[in-house]
């Protein structure tokens, strides 16, 4: 299972990500993490998060995208192919 | 190259900084192992020849620093080899590729250290070279690599004072004392100026295209010698190398390094190579055990 290790350095500031450790279980998790990000006093705190619990946002609609006035700003392609697919499995799985 | 490659290269190139998640070309994700690998294991077999020293050295202090600086380097190797890992080589691979010699570490740790003033040279300037590219990866461009290196360099920092301190205490002592550190001075310039690799453009350095480092290897040796000829001058100690000089427009001249010795000693035929990976063959043996125990 691989852990997220997020770093506090100081009282007050903000969680950053500072690695991962791999372990079975949190409780292996817990021991490496405080031995390689704590070891030294460097964290006020630690968080530990399993990867698959991370659920991470990379894409963002951009609302202010003047493109729609115009032809370059429709990419219908993809969709009318998904729309196709989705007619295509309705009326043979009917 | 296609053209969603070229477009990551160009990313790349300006300073762009890519996550586990992101895609990479392939050729890429293959550099970056490669290079990131061998750094694990230079930290990994860089702690064998201090480890020599722990029972050896002069004070309790000294043994506690030591042991310290160890136990770091060690934490180092865990930290890069997960970064490693992430990228798709799994450990225990990596691990059989260092014993059996496929993956290298670097030639500064194929050496013996025969007296403790080889130990104050280590900590001070081979630590000092190697701090040098480290920090050039503090702008690497797989970002979860720039990250570790943060914490790293700021532990390699006080490890460059203890070298220096190790130094100052032989420096300050008997000529006997002072004989040591030129000796090993001596032994360890070679090595030292070989360190960086040999001088090509940076441009045609795969590392560098990728901007895995964001330095090239003359630029590193550059700064080696600017920040540290200096401070070997001043205590007194001699540069084993009658034409290093600094040229007015501030650029170090210096006999060829002997890029034959480097490539022997790197590709395992170095004094103390195979004694070294027999040792970590050993206790990787030794140890299995606890990581089957853990794993079960």
């Amino acid at each position: 299972m691989i852990f997220e290790v997020f770093r506090q350095e100081k009282k007050g500031q903000a969680f950053a990500h500072a690695g991962s450790v791999e372990a079975p279980d949190a409780a292996f998790a817990d021991a490496w993490a405080r031995e390689q990000y704590g070891r030294r006093g460097e964290s006020e705190a630690l968080w530990l998060v399993p990867r698959t619990s991370i659920h991470a946002i990379t894409e963002w609609a951009d609302e202010f995208d003047l493109k729609y006035r115009r032809v370059d700003g429709y990419s219908i392609k993809s969709r009318l192919a998904e729309a196709r697919e989705r007619a295509s499995a309705k009326s043979s799985g009917a | 190259m296609d053209a969603r490659t070229q477009e990551f290269l160009g990313y790349v190139q300006d300073g762009g900084q890519v996550e586990a998640t992101d895609w990479l070309p392939d050729e890429y994700r293959q550099k970056l192992i490669k290079f990131i690998e061998m750094h694990a294991n230079s930290e990994l077999m860089g702690v064998l020849p201090e480890r020599e020293w722990i029972l050896k050295a002069p004070t309790l202090q000294r043994k506690l620093a030591l042991t310290a600086k160890v136990q770091d380097e060690v934490g180092h190797a865990q930290l890069i080899y997960r970064v490693a890992e992430d990228l798709g080589k799994p450990r225990d691979e990596m691990f059989a590729d260092l014993i059996s010699g496929k993956a290298k570490f670097h030639n500064v740790f194929h050496y013996p250290t025969k007296t403790w003033g080889d130990v104050g040279v280590i900590a001070w300037l081979v630590d000092a070279a190697a701090i040098i590219s480290q920090k050039a990866l503090l702008k690497c461009s797989y970002a979860p690599y720039a990250r570790i290196m943060k914490k790293i360099c700021w532990e390699e920092s006080f490890h460059i004072l203890h070298g220096r301190d190790v130094i100052l205490a032989l420096m300050t002592g008997t000529d006997a004392q002072r004989e040591l550190v030129q000796e090993a001075l001596n032994r360890w310039w070679g090595p030292l100026m070989q360190f960086h690799g040999n001088p090509i453009p940076r441009e045609e350095d795969p590392m560098f295209v990728w901007r895995i480092k964001s330095q090239g290897n003359e630029e590193a040796r550059q700064q080696f010698l600017e920040g540290y000829v200096p401070q070997i001058w001043e205590l007194g100690l001699t540069v084993p190398d009658p034409n290093l000089r600094r040229t007015d427009d501030g650029v170090w001249e210096y006999s060829e390094p002997d890029w034959a010795e480097l490539k022997s000693v790197v590709t395992g035929h170095g004094p103390r190579s195979q004694d070294r990976l027999a040792f970590r063959a050993r206790f990787l043996e030794q140890e299995q055990w606890v990581r089957d125990a853990i794993a079960a």
